[in-house]
């Protein structure tokens, strides 16, 4: 009777493990399935830059080897030398740090006072930042162009950054995380009395400044990639920025696939370059931004 | 006390002046002018006359707007549901990798989303450029043996470019659901493992009700942003037959900067507009509506 009852629980142990061992297969398969995916998923960036390391040659009689025969950098030199990537790429730079600035300078303050002051036409404000979720800012195109026109602007740094510096959830968000800031803070500040300017930069800023860099890294990598805009702001090769360029210039290349991926691979790697760097802070920047947006 | 809201009233000026005057001059400005443009005839820069509701009765009947309204539509289905599906699948299988391995899988499926348009367009249109193109090796076998452009032929150019679309937004998608996963305590897959609850019991009795509400914000967030789609469907289009593939944006910047009609492109605008404000208040009303559950 005994054995037959240990028999029994020794048979459940082993019809146990029996059953884990496949459950475990069928993890390793799903594992080896996910890195087939993913190398699957960064391979169209692989092939990229490799294609443009290679040589003209290569590209169209190489067979799609996966690896050049021989490095050759002459892409990378043609494009430099045979188009104004130099100027889109400051251009770029120039635009996309300027609106970086202004939408965290302003953000930060209206988000303080909302958050903090009490003041007439707070409700308005509120009610113009909802709004502005709801106006898609591609069915503003037309009067943003006629508006650029009238300040002539087209075609001018200037003219490319004012219209990408509507970005309302820069400012929720801030103010989310000026309102978890315990009142204590600025009640002992104005206790000194400091003032709001003070309490602003030296308090609240500096407490979350997490919170600065995630949305300012973000705002950069937005404004580096917009497309549609620029496209319609800048018309002279002057002043394109680089994803505008890089479409929109045809020069006679003769075989252009090695140095069309070469221009796309330096358009790329300033915003792959700065998500390599402070993956952390983008992820948490779009886990904040998408909060809001639900 | 008094001097004391005073000095209030003024700093809260300060501090709010930049965003009144930004969003006062680049927001309201030109949402009130576009409003106005959409009743005349006016042509891209300069005055027009007062037309009233002639437009909107032009351009609700032009058979342009149509099939710019209709592809918007066939794209927004060929990118919404199978995104958010993939996404939901993807984000599954990273989760359950651990370490270093998930950081890396996760930076494969996100780097395509931090690039900008150009950068996939010229990526993608050299892999399926018909000469050369890599992916001429899949097209083959569909097409008789012979190559074929991707985004030449007309019923083969949204799904082409819906599928260059998934891979390179899904980062974007994984990413909330990563973060939905994470929150599912993983004591409920124990309990369910003890009652020998199989893969896809686990998945449809936990997994699938429990991520629910990050499905719903991830297909409406898709979805109003599709519906505003211009870039890549423009960029691929670019010197072919660009009315058949035409989508909505793509149509008003057809009428403003190609045919010079300010006051239609503003009518074809504001119609954007007031789809998107009827989505955007749907999609409140919907996640209002979960948050009160």
């Amino acid at each position: 009777m005994s054995t037959e009852i240990l028999s029994r629980s020794q048979a459940a142990t082993v019809d146990r493990a029996r059953r884990d061992r496949p459950l475990d297969f069928i993890g390793i398969a799903l594992t080896a399935i996910t890195l087939l995916v993913a190398l699957a998923s960064f391979f169209p960036i692989y092939w990229a830059i490799i294609t443009s390391i290679k040589t003209d040659s290569e590209v169209i009689s190489g067979g799609n080897s996966l690896w050049p025969n021989r490095f050759s950098f002459d892409s990378y030199v043609h494009i430099w030398t045979n188009t104004n990537i130099g100027i889109w790429y400051v251009n770029s730079f120039v635009t996309s740090l300027a609106i970086t600035i202004l939408v965290i300078v302003s953000s930060a303050g209206c988000a303080y006072a909302l958050s903090q002051l009490d003041f007439p036409g707070r409700r308005v404000i509120y009610v113009l930042i909802l709004a502005c979720f709801m106006v898609p800012m591609q069915a503003l195109i037309v009067n943003h162009f006629v508006l650029m026109a009238q300040f002539k602007l087209l075609n001018t740094w200037a003219g490319i950054i004012l219209p990408q510096l509507i970005v309302p959830v820069t400012i929720i968000v801030y103010k989310q995380f000026f309102d978890s800031v315990p009142k204590e803070f600025r009640e002992a500040a104005q206790m000194d009395s400091a003032g709001h300017f003070k309490i602003l930069f030296r308090i609240y800023l500096p407490m979350n400044w997490g919170v600065t860099a995630a949305l300012a890294i973000i705002t950069f990598i937005g404004a580096w990639n917009a497309f549609l805009w620029p496209f319609l702001a800048a018309t002279g090769e002057a002043t394109m920025t680089v994803p505008v360029g890089i479409t929109q210039v045809k020069d006679a290349y003769g075989i252009v696939y090695g140095k069309l991926m070469a221009s796309a691979v330096v358009a790329g790697l300033p915003v792959a370059i700065i998500y390599l760097i402070f993956q952390r802070r983008v992820t948490q920047a779009i886990m904040l931004s998408a909060g809001v947006k639900g | 006390m008094l001097r004391d809201k005073r000095q209030e009233y003024l700093t809260a000026l300060i501090l709010v002046g930049p965003f009144v005057l930004i969003y006062g001059v680049l927001f309201v400005w030109p949402t009130i002018q576009m409003v106005m443009l959409s009743f005349t005839d006016a042509p891209l820069i300069g005055p027009g006359e007062w037309v009233a509701w002639e437009n909107y009765v032009k351009i609700l009947g032009h058979r342009l707007f149509h099939s710019a309204f209709w592809n918007t539509a066939y794209f927004v289905l060929l990118t919404v549901i199978p995104n958010t599906l993939v996404s939901l699948l993807i984000a599954m299988a990273v989760n359950r990798l651990d370490g270093w391995k998930q950081g890396l899988v996760l930076a494969c499926f996100f780097l395509p989303y931090i690039l900008p348009v150009s950068v996939v367009f010229l990526t993608w249109n050299w892999i399926i450029d018909v000469q050369y193109g890599l992916a001429q090796v899949f097209v083959r076998p569909f097409n008789g043996g012979e190559p074929m452009s991707l985004t030449r032929t007309i019923p083969a150019f949204m799904p082409t470019v819906a599928f260059v679309t998934i891979w390179w937004t899904m980062g974007f998608n994984i990413l909330l659901f990563i973060a939905g996963l994470r929150t599912i305590s993983p004591e409920i897959y124990e309990a369910a493992s003890l009652d020998s609850a199989g893969r896809w019991r686990q998945f449809s009795r936990i997994t699938w009700p429990l991520i629910w509400p990050i499905t719903v914000l991830v297909l409406t967030i898709q979805l109003i942003a599709q519906l505003k789609i211009f870039d890549q469907v423009y960029l691929f289009s670019i010197g072919g037959r660009q009315d058949a593939t035409i989508t909505l944006v793509q149509y008003i910047y057809k009428l403003a900067f190609q045919q010079n009609r300010g006051g239609e492109a503003a009518t074809a605008a504001v119609l954007l507009f007031a789809m998107i404000v009827v989505l955007s208040v749907l999609q409140y009303q919907l996640l209002r509506a979960r948050g009160e559950k």
